[in-house]
Formats: structure tokens, sequence, C-alpha cells
């Protein structure tokens, strides 16, 4: 276990999400995509704090990246129950219009 | 030799699960996929001696896993949530930036020469962090409260049924305007 074999794995799984995060079309699905990258930097961000610079300081990063993930859900979850519930679709491509 | 095993079977499983989540047919599946990639990496965390952090990220994540589950099948039925589904859109340019991301943060995984570590871990972790979080970092933890209240109240305004988006619709000046 190194620093490169951590990045590497911590690299394949943003990818991965970044993939999910790009070609899904149900807002569910995307939102997995982004747990997915952020999961790959919490790896990356411990595998700095581990191999470069074991502080507290890094510890408090992680704790930072951990609560976006939360705060992501959560407005992922509110934003995909209006939309159900405004227009009974799920689907990223029946809501374009928000990015106006 | 141990700890050097257990990380490339954690690695593994979760990439392999992470991928799986785009490759199951249902969502219940993907959704499962996604706890087990999550549990993995947090066992990872606790490899390099980050207890809480592994911990709670293990705990939060088989939690909101099981929030996601519920979601599906309260807002999509059981069907859309259980039963096969294949719905993407621009497969392959996904693909090929995923790919090339890969490939980009890969290579300077391994060509960056990276510098040695500095400093050696506290003896206790877990008691560092604390200190951390209450004494120097405490503006970033000052920081943190707000914006989840905010999230709270963001999340409820837009999920609340009889909110002002269900009154107005999504023009909101236009419904403004007819008041």
């Amino acid at each position: 276990m190194t620093l490169q074999t951590m990045l590497l794995v911590a690299a394949a799984l943003f990818s991965v999400g970044l993939y999910g995060a790009i070609s899904q079309q149900v807002v569910v699905m995307v939102m997995m995509g982004l747990e997915l990258m952020l999961n790959g930097v919490i790896l990356a961000a411990a595998a700095f704090w581990w191999f470069l610079s074991p502080t507290p300081d890094g510890q408090v990063l992680l704790l930072v990246v951990i609560t976006a993930m939360t705060v992501e859900m959560a407005m992922g979850f509110a934003v995909a129950t209006l939309l159900h519930r405004s227009r009974q679709s799920d689907m990223t491509d029946m809501a374009t219009d928000l990015s106006r | 030799m141990l700890t050097g095993i257990v990380f490339w079977v954690l690695a593994v499983i979760a990439v392999a699960t992470g991928v799986a989540v785009f490759r199951v047919d249902s969502m219940a599946r993907a959704t499962y996929a996604l706890a087990a990639s999550f549990i993995a990496v947090g066992l990872v965390l606790l490899l390099v001696d980050l207890e809480f952090l592994g911990v709670i990220t293990v705990l939060m994540m088989t939690m909101e896993m099981a929030v996601m589950g519920i979601y599906m099948i309260m807002f999509m039925g059981m069907n859309p949530a259980l039963m096969p589904m294949d719905m993407v859109h621009g497969k392959r340019p996904a693909l090929a930036v995923a790919t090339g991301t890969f490939v980009v943060l890969a290579a300077g995984a391994l060509l960056i020469p990276w510098p040695t570590r500095r400093g050696a871990p506290a003896a206790d972790l877990v008691t560092s962090l604390g200190e951390a979080v209450m004494e120097s970092k405490m503006l970033v933890m000052m920081t943190v409260s707000p914006v989840l209240f905010a999230t709270i109240v963001a999340a409820l305004v837009l999920a609340l049924p009889k909110g002002r988006y269900d009154r107005l619709g999504d023009d909101l000046r236009a419904g403004k305007a007819r008041r």
C-alpha cells in the first residue's frame, strides 16, 4: 500500500463516478455518480494525509468532504422530490430548463 | 504484507462495486453496490488509522443508502426501483471523458515526485481531531454549521408540498404578477 496505489484507486473511483454523473438520465443515478466521485476524493485525501502530512488538518479536510457529501445528497433528494411532484418525472432530460 | 493484501482486496471491491452501480439492471441493486463501495473505502480509512472517519463513513453511507432505497421505492414505485433499466444518454462521450480523466489523474499520481512524509501521526488521532475541531479549526466547523442549517431549510423549502414552487410553478415572477 503506497501513496501512488491509493491515488490510482481514488482516480478509478472518481472516473467511474464521473461517467455515471454524465451519462445517467435518472436524477438519483446522477447523484450516485457524484457520490462515487466524492468517494474517490475521500480516499485521495486520506492517502495524502497518511503519506505526506499526518496532521489533524487533513482529518478536518476529510470531515468537510463528508459534510459536502451530505449536503449534496440532501439537496439532490429535495430537487428530485420537487421534480417528481411537479412534473411526474425523475429524468434529467425533462428538466433541462432548470439550467437556464 | 497483510495490510497490503487487505488494501488490494478492498480496493478491488471498491472499484468493482463502483462500476457495478452503473452496470446492474436495477436502481435498488445499484444502491447496494454503492453502499459496498463506500464500506470498502471506509475500511481502507481504518487501515491508515483514521478510525473515527472510517467508522462514520461506513455508518453514514450505510444509512444513506438505506434511505436512498426507501426513497426510490416510495417515489418511483417498486417497478422502476427493482426492475431492469437502462436509462443513459451520451454513453460514448461520457466513457471518453471518464477514461481521459482517469488517464490524467493516474499519470499525475505516478509521475509527480511526491515529497516524503513530514511529521508523525498523533498517538490518539481521534483526540487530536477533536482538539483541532474545538481549537485551531473551529472556524471551519463554524462555517460548516450554517451550511448544514441552510441545507436543511433549503431542502425543506424545495421538498415540502404547498411550497412556493407548487403554488406559483416554475416561473415565480409570473406567479407574483398574477396575484
